[in-house]
């Protein structure tokens, strides 16, 4: 017995140190104006459980650029301490977490905390998370989402997951990390490119093209069996997918009748529906939140730039006016506004458009970017760009004040698609 | 070896300054001198691999495979009528040998545009070809967009050598594509 748990370790350390040269590394290089001062208290209980989780909620916290955290000064606090809450004014946190791990009957842990506004020397509310061991960290981005969500009013999006791509030398590989980058595990591996992968709106799925069949083929890839479906494998190219809300039916660019045209299928790969009908290229179909518009790219009017149309297709309107190359449209879950990539002076730059007014802010000033993905809550934008010749990722906050970098020591990191929120 | 190593040279010199499209003809010679300085020749007009020499001699103009393209164009440009022309002929002579017509694009921009870029370039050679005589279930098009890069550089040459659709040729008995 004890031999085996001996190998089981092995195994285990040995995936650890394998997840560990795979992991992406995260560099903040901007935050916001206004940051909310915030001291999370070590939680009591097993030490080293509540190690984790308070850290990965500190962590969580900064990276968000939306809190200044407050050194709790080595004050250990479980969720029913009396709080000096002068104390904590005088130290400058206007909001406090306390908390404690315990474990449960069933040998699984309990982190319970509570929030504490100081200034107003009140609970804000608390609750307690179920995990097991090797889930602490994902216990930790729970509450810091729970933190997050009372004191900014948008839900937090720290227990979400990206999906990106590594090419290290010939080889590519699908991953699929947590939002922080961390717990990186490989959906798929092949030595011919993988591009475009899309979330299913449950988070169960992942929609890609592989040229694994020496073309463009989509596929849809459940994540938790690993089982693989061909949706589209027609003569051509078969590429840019994108789910519709409700998760049934996915646009998809075919190249079967000439130019590249946008169509709908079922999930399944049946009941293939032409949707556009144009003489020039139609690509990167998107979906807006409500289901109700599709974004895509044309370059009908002589240079690639955005269009919508109805779910349905009919009648397109033209987008986006300014430059000669206006691509990848990405509106955000909140229908506020729409991310894309903008050639300007030769550099391909993220932009967003706020639809109510049609205002256009370039966010960033690199010369490579490329596949915007928003965030669930619509706050940041993950990109793919290039630095020192290098492809790494990139999150950006919609007002472009915040900014990230996660990079990958071993390869090229390209094509994030940011998950929806845990259901 | 001075023999050898002038004609090296000379090829190297040409790729090295050339900004503009290098047809993959120039490296060719290179390499068939190198090794023992004698090019084998089979008779009855096939090279050592049994393949038309008419298409793998590099002194052959439909060894030339490559079509150049400008920036974000996907129109076949006139310097390449006479190539596109040659091609087009040895398909209408030769019904059973096919052709697949790999578009690419450069590095720059959204990989699923590049993608349907690199589509409208395959299909801008193989309507010609067609207009030419060649038939429908002769030519394939097909894009790899950005994703292989022949020129693994990042600057204007690079670029250039990667805005580019090549044509390789799949004989009767399956062989192919070269």
């Amino acid at each position: 017995m004890p031999q085996i748990f001996h190998k089981i370790l092995l195994v285990l350390s040995l995936m650890a140190a394998t997840l560990a040269q795979a992991q992406l590394s995260i560099e903040i290089t901007g935050a916001g104006a206004n940051r909310i001062p915030v001291a999370i208290a070590n939680f009591t209980g097993d030490a080293a459980a509540a190690q984790v989780v308070t850290s990965t909620v500190r962590a969580d916290l900064e990276r968000s650029g939306l809190f200044k955290l407050v050194d709790p000064g080595g004050a250990t606090l479980d969720e029913n301490a009396q709080i000096n809450f002068g104390d904590w004014k005088g130290r400058g946190a206007d909001a406090l977490a306390a908390g404690s791990l315990a474990r449960g009957g069933d040998g699984r842990m309990e982190a319970r905390f509570r929030l504490y506004d100081t200034q107003k020397q009140v609970a804000l509310g608390g609750a307690v998370f179920v995990t097991g061991n090797d889930q602490l960290r994902a216990a930790g981005h729970r509450i810091a989402d729970y933190i997050y969500e009372k004191l900014t009013g948008e839900k937090g999006v720290f227990s979400t997951r990206i999906a990106y791509v590594v090419k290290t030398g010939g080889q590519f590989r699908l991953h699929i990390a947590d939002a922080d980058g961390q717990g990186a595990a490989t959906a798929l591996s092949s030595s011919e490119p993988i591009i475009s992968p899309v979330w299913s709106p449950d988070g169960s799925k992942l929609a890609y093209v592989s040229f694994e069949k020496k073309k463009p083929v989509i596929y849809v890839h459940s994540l938790a069996s690993g089982q693989r479906q061909v949706v589209a494998n027609f003569k051509g190219s078969n590429s840019a997918p994108a789910w519709s809300p409700d998760g049934r039916r996915l646009a998809i660019v075919l190249s079967k009748d000439g130019n590249s045209q946008i169509y709908l299928v079922n999930a399944d790969g049946t009941g293939v529906q032409r949707l556009t009908q144009s003489a020039g290229i139609d690509t990167e179909p998107r979906y807006s939140a409500d289901g109700g518009t599709i974004y895509f790219t044309s370059d009908r009017g002589g240079s690639p730039q955005i269009y919508r149309m109805g779910a349905n297709g009919g009648d397109a309107q033209r987008v986006t006016f300014d430059g000669s190359y206006n691509v990848s449209p990405r509106p955000s879950a909140d229908g506020k506004s729409l991310a894309f990539i903008t050639r300007r002076d030769g550099r391909f730059q993220l932009a967003v458009m706020d639809l109510a007014s049609k205002q256009v802010q370039v966010l960033t000033d690199s010369h490579k970017d490329e596949s915007p993905s928003f965030a669930p809550n619509s706050r940041m934008i993950l990109i793919a760009t290039e630095i020192g010749g290098r492809g790494v990722l990139s999150a950006v906050s919609s007002d472009g004040r915040i900014k990230q970098r996660l990079s990958i020591s071993a390869g090229d990191v390209r094509e994030p698609a940011w998950g929806p929120f845990i259901q | 070896m001075k023999k050898l190593l002038i004609p090296a040279l000379l090829s190297a010199l040409i790729v090295g300054c050339s900004s503009t499209p290098v047809d993959e003809t120039s490296g060719a010679p290179v390499e068939s001198r190198s090794g023992s300085g004698v090019t084998p020749v089979t008779a009855g007009g096939l090279d050592s691999r049994g393949l038309p020499r008419e298409l793998t001699d590099p002194k052959s103009v439909l060894s030339q495979r490559s079509i150049y393209f400008d920036l974000d164009k996907y129109e076949v440009k006139d310097e390449y009528r006479d190539l596109v022309g040659a091609h087009a002929k040895y398909l209408v002579a030769n019904r059973g040998f096919k052709m697949l017509i790999q578009g690419n694009t450069d590095e720059r921009g959204s990989r699923e545009y590049n993608l349907s870029l690199g589509q409208k370039r395959s299909d801008a050679v193989k309507r010609s070809l067609i207009m030419l005589g060649a038939k429908e279930d002769q030519v394939e098009s097909v894009s790899l967009g950005e994703e292989k890069p022949k020129n693994a550089g990042h600057d204007e040459a690079a670029w250039a050598d990667n805005r580019r659709a090549d044509m390789l040729y799949k004989a009767p008995d399956g062989r192919g594509e070269f």
